[in-house]
């Protein structure tokens, strides 16, 4: 903030997207090591952790933190993997509960005080799930529906006039094969990023108008940005969950076309 | 800070440009996760809720099985108690029946002897009734025939005479009175 203090003489300054990048930790060192690395490989931990206390031994009568361990567990099992992989839920949920456990966790990292960093607003994050499931996609695809089954049930929906595959075939192509991995990632990317964007933007009308530069009229716009920050920091909760929500729920959707086509 | 930071850098880099190594620590971190939540801990919970599931089936299945046997047993006791019930009643109605025959017998020995003694009493008097006549007879023949032989004035020798004339007596005597001993 000192830095602001000083570039800006009068003038209030939004912060921009340059609030995502971060130097490395201390001088001299590489430059990987910054707060976001850190705390990806801190939140990885963390959820091994949280998940090792809930699920390491678990009792047939729960207790404690096992009970809400299986509260997450179970309702990625039945709104995420029944709903959409039917039969092979048990099989995927491995991948399913990896998947929403560690986006939840690195997703409300944006409203934990000082760590305030939702890491999938680094667009490698997400592109790392997103990537992965859609290699397991096409491989799943290929391998239950041959190669050409494969396109051809993506392209070629069995049960519409002729004409229209002209047009249907080169965009399913282009929504499946492009859009939808892409989309994929960036959903969760844009929105925690947006979403830190937004508190970052109030906070700073907060800080500035009430301390920086605090003025009669200035007051009340300060004052504003505060209540706004509270508002906008409760909202951001609920989208972290349901933007974890919807990765996997997607993630389970792409494996589950995958493997029954044409449901 | 960060603030600060973000506004000295001459420009912010393009955010939707991936860094390498952001997606190797990122690939690191899903595979960590994976392998610890997904691969260990995952099957284990797996394990729990299915054993629970039969736990809690079991426990439906058992409750169930008890309550089957609760409902057997009631109906045996009902069976049973039923049964009891015919049983009663059944032996009241013998105990009646024989409190019944017992009375009829009673009663008819108790006229049987009624009638026994009766009769022995008639016997009785009959024989009484002879003994005295019979007596009676002698007596007032004895008598008759002196009072008679006083009257007339002469003895009846003839034995036969006399005893058939008494005997005539006697029979009006019989005929006319009979009626009226008895």
């Amino acid at each position: 903030m000192s830095a602001l203090t000083v570039l800006a003489d009068g003038e209030f300054e939004a912060p921009g997207p340059s609030i995502f990048d971060f130097p490395p930790l201390w001088q001299g060192a590489p430059v990987w090591a910054n707060k976001p690395v850190l705390l990806a490989l801190l939140g990885a931990l963390l959820v091994c952790a949280l998940a090792w206390s809930a699920f390491a031994r678990p009792k047939l009568v729960p207790r404690g933190i096992q009970n809400i361990g299986e509260l997450g567990y179970l309702f990625v099992r039945d709104q995420v993997a029944r709903p959409f992989l039917g039969k092979d839920a048990e099989r995927w949920m491995p991948l399913m509960v990896t998947l929403f456990f560690l986006i939840l966790l690195w997703n409300l990292f944006g409203v934990v005080p000082f760590v305030q960093i939702p890491i999938a607003s680094h667009i490698a994050f997400p592109l790392v799930f997103a990537i992965t499931i859609y290699v397991i996609k096409i491989y799943l695809g290929i391998k239950h529906q041959g190669f050409i089954g494969y396109f051809k049930n993506m392209m070629f929906p069995p049960g519409l006039p002729k004409a229209i595959y002209v047009l249907l075939a080169p965009i399913e192509f282009l929504s499946n094969m492009i859009i939808a991995p892409f989309t994929h990632a960036v959903r969760l990317f844009a929105n925690m990023f947006a979403g830190h964007m937004l508190l970052a933007f109030f906070s700073a009308v907060g800080f500035w108008f009430l301390f920086e530069r605090l003025t009669v009229t200035g007051a009340a716009v300060g004052v504003l940005g505060v209540v706004m920050t509270i508002v906008m920091t409760g909202f951001e909760i609920f989208i972290e969950f349901l933007q974890a929500f919807l990765f996997t729920m997607l993630a389970a959707m792409y494996i589950g076309g995958s493997l029954n086509p044409e449901h | 800070m960060t603030l600060g930071a973000g506004l000295l850098a001459a420009e912010a880099e393009n955010p939707l440009i991936p860094h390498a190594y952001e997606l190797i620590v990122g690939g690191f971190a899903f595979l960590i996760v994976f392998v610890v939540v997904g691969k260990i801990l995952t099957p284990r919970i797996q394990k729990t809720l299915e054993e629970r599931t039969e736990a809690i089936e079991g426990g439906i299945k058992k409750a169930e099985d008890a309550q089957a046997e609760a409902q057997r047993t009631l109906e045996q006791y009902k069976a049973k108690l039923d049964e009891a019930r015919h049983e009663a009643s059944r032996m009241r109605e013998e105990a009646r029946e024989q409190a019944a025959q017992i009375k009829t017998d009673l009663r008819e020995e108790a006229q049987a002897e009624a009638r026994r003694l009766i009769e022995a009493a008639r016997a009785q008097i009959e024989a009484d009734r002879q003994q005295a006549f019979a007596q009676l007879r002698g007596e007032l023949g004895r008598l008759a025939t002196d009072l008679a032989g006083r009257i007339v004035g002469e003895s009846l020798e003839d034995e036969t005479r006399q005893s058939r004339v008494v005997d005539r007596f006697l029979e009006e005597l019989e005929s006319t009175d009979g009626a009226a001993v008895r």
